[in-house]
């Protein structure tokens, strides 16, 4: 198996989309499906966040700004024009692509601390002009109107169980690209450029574009993301842009691991399981996740997969290391 | 954008000093949220993203305390030494467990006492806006300069927030323990090894930080109203301020903070949609331009 990962990794994807997609015909759970939707953004966001932070060493504070970005310009499209679900979506993600090429541009020079600030200031640029260009976004309450209902190949995604199916399939396939760009050749300069950039330098990778690249995959990604997120909500919200938001992106990248590529996916679910949970019984949201957070802080040190990923490798050196003997 | 009204605005005297005073005193209370925050990263290397809830604690800590002593000065003084413990227990028992590991770790760790404290706020205080009011000794009628108005306590503020940069200025540059810090800032182990406290100076840059930020709180409190977000704004804006003004000087927050102050007092009248955006685009800039902030000096 360990010669042909990409067959491994995609076999992986089509089990768990398969059993994503059977779920409903055994069981309806709106609950579920709704949590599942709210996932499938919520991983892409993660993941392609986790591409710059993890792979390549890059603390984006900013990620929100394609994520919205890709929400509203999905959301706009849709009620302003006639194209098709799939036209606006691929348009919505090529916009925040070019976004993300001309933020990148700005930012990717800059040294790491510096970097987190300006990609956190780009972000809040980008809401403050949301608010104030009232007239096409709708300023601080939205983009409201809902998003007209086209269907697509016979599928109407208002229906909750069609929405479901679409963000199931994108997220995985989305997923999939990701973890295949991770694993490619390119991948492994990005994880040479955060290990030792200089060593990477000297090797002849070309810093500032290896790592342009990075932020420009991540954005579409969080792009796509977005339009998952704006079909959900049916509109676009400030919140989705604003900087609370990119937090919950890195909250989960950390909670779930940034070693393991699925780790992001983890603290996602994990996240909006307790988001889910807590609101339920307490309107004390913050003091429980604050707490949550403090113990995987200070107790684990790391994300939960990673920490489980070594937990594991302990366990087989130790069971190694008593057969040798 | 209503730069007519702006242009008339520089034109009279009285609309010059209003809007002055007013981007005074928000500039100065941002100096002493970020004179804290950057001496701490210039000190410790840690991006205190808890420092806005030092501040609004530092606001209801002097609220509670004027409601029980009606003394302002107290309430002030308490908002300081409460704020000053907060931040070594802050570094004590949470940051210094994840001294050196990822950066990531402490961002972490600011988050989750921001979340917690916004609700302990909110359980303690409730979650309604509070109004401190201006203390008594405050209550009276406006100084006129040039026909703008200037209330007293605008005044008075400002002469506290100039004179704490100044003795912080001072403090740095002609005492033992100012030297002591800058040397810290410069390579912290190397103090440590010439027989030097560390992790006591570490503790005692915490405490100053939080003494500032509570002490801004307080400040703030009687003509900003009270509610648990109220540290996240402030936050992001001396986050601006530490930026533009190069990580890690003092100087450079000051200047940096009056200038975002001065545009937001003359940015309402000009552009009030778009002050914020501003800022932002002022940061970018800059960083763009000169990455290391005005008065920042070029690492790496």
């Amino acid at each position: 198996m360990k010669s042909r990962p990409a067959l491994r990794d995609t076999l992986i994807a089509v089990v768990a989309l398969a059993v994503i997609l059977v779920i409903p015909a055994f069981h309806r759970s709106p609950a579920f499906e709704d949590y599942i939707i709210r996932l499938s953004a919520m991983a892409l966001f993660a993941t392609s966040l986790n591409l710059l932070v993890g792979s390549t060493g890059m603390v984006s504070f900013g990620h929100g700004m394609f994520y919205g970005l890709g929400a509203y310009s999905f959301a706009l499209t849709m009620q302003l024009t006639e194209l098709s679900l799939p036209v606006a979506a691929i348009l919505a993600v090529l916009l925040t692509v070019v976004a993300a090429l001309l933020v990148g541009a700005v930012c990717v020079r800059l040294g790491s601390d510096y970097f987190a600030f300006v990609t956190l200031a780009m972000q809040m640029l980008f809401f403050s002009v949301i608010i104030s260009w009232q007239s096409l976004t709708g300023g601080d309450q939205g983009l409201r109107g809902g998003i007209p209902r086209r269907e697509i190949f016979g599928y109407d995604l208002s229906s909750q169980l069609h929405l479901y199916q679409f963000s199931a399939i994108v997220a995985v396939l989305g997923l999939l690209a990701l973890r295949h760009i991770s694993a490619s050749p390119f991948g492994a300069t990005l994880r040479m450029i955060r290990d030792n950039e200089t060593r990477a330098a000297f090797l002849g990778v070309v810093l500032w574009r290896a790592r342009l690249t990075a932020f420009v995959i991540a954005g579409g990604f969080a792009g796509l993301g977005g339009v998952l997120a704006a079909l959900f909500v049916s509109g676009a919200y400030p919140e989705l842009a604003d900087w609370p938001n990119s937090g919950q992106a890195i909250f989960a990248v950390m909670l779930g691991g940034i070693e393991s590529f699925l780790g992001p996916l983890v603290g996602a679910m994990i996240l909006l399981a307790l988001n889910d949970v807590v609101t339920r019984t307490t309107e004390y949201y913050g003091l429980v996740l604050g707490i949550v957070i403090l113990a995987f802080a200070l107790g684990l040190r790391r994300g939960v997969l990673d920490y489980l990923r070594q937990w594991w490798a302990q366990g087989r050196a130790k069971e190694g290391a008593g057969r040798a003997r | 954008m209503d730069l007519d009204a702006l242009g008339q605005c520089l034109a009279t005297a009285s609309c010059v000093v209003t809007q002055t005073t007013s981007g005074l005193i928000v500039g100065m209370l941002l100096f002493l949220v970020a004179a804290g925050l950057t001496l701490i990263f210039g000190v410790l290397k840690v991006v205190n993203f808890a420092h806005g809830t030092f501040y609004m604690l530092g606001g209801y800590v002097a609220f509670t305390t004027l409601a029980v002593t009606s003394s302002y000065t107290l309430a002030v003084l308490a908002a300081a030494a409460a704020m000053a413990l907060f931040g070594v227990l802050f570094e004590r028992l949470l940051i210094a467990r994840v001294y050196g590991s990822n950066v990531l770790m402490q961002l972490l760790i600011c988050y989750a006492v921001v979340l917690i404290f916004d609700d302990v706020v909110k359980i303690v205080w409730g979650p309604d806006f509070h109004a401190m009011g201006m203390p008594p000794a405050f209550q009276v009628p406006p100084l006129f300069i040039a026909g703008g108005v200037v209330p007293p306590f605008y005044a008075v503020l400002i002469g506290i927030a100039a004179m704490i940069a100044l003795a912080l200025g001072l403090g740095l540059a002609m005492t033992r323990l100012g030297k002591t810090v800058r040397a810290a800032a410069i390579n912290a182990p190397m103090v440590g090894v010439l027989g030097i406290n560390t992790t006591l100076l570490f503790a005692v840059v915490f405490a100053v930080g939080g003494a500032l930020a509570g002490l801004a709180g307080a400040l703030a409190a009687p003509v900003r109203s009270l509610s648990p977000g109220m540290g996240f704004s402030i936050l992001i804006e001396s986050f601006i301020v530490t930026v533009i003004g190069g990580m890690g000087s003092i100087a450079g927050a000051l200047v940096a903070a009056l200038l975002v102050g001065l545009l937001r007092g003359f940015g309402t009248i000009g552009f009030p949609n778009f002050t914020d955006g501003m800022i932002y685009a002022a940061m970018i800039l800059i960083l763009v331009f000169r990455p290391q902030g005005l008065f920042g000096r070029r690492t790496a």
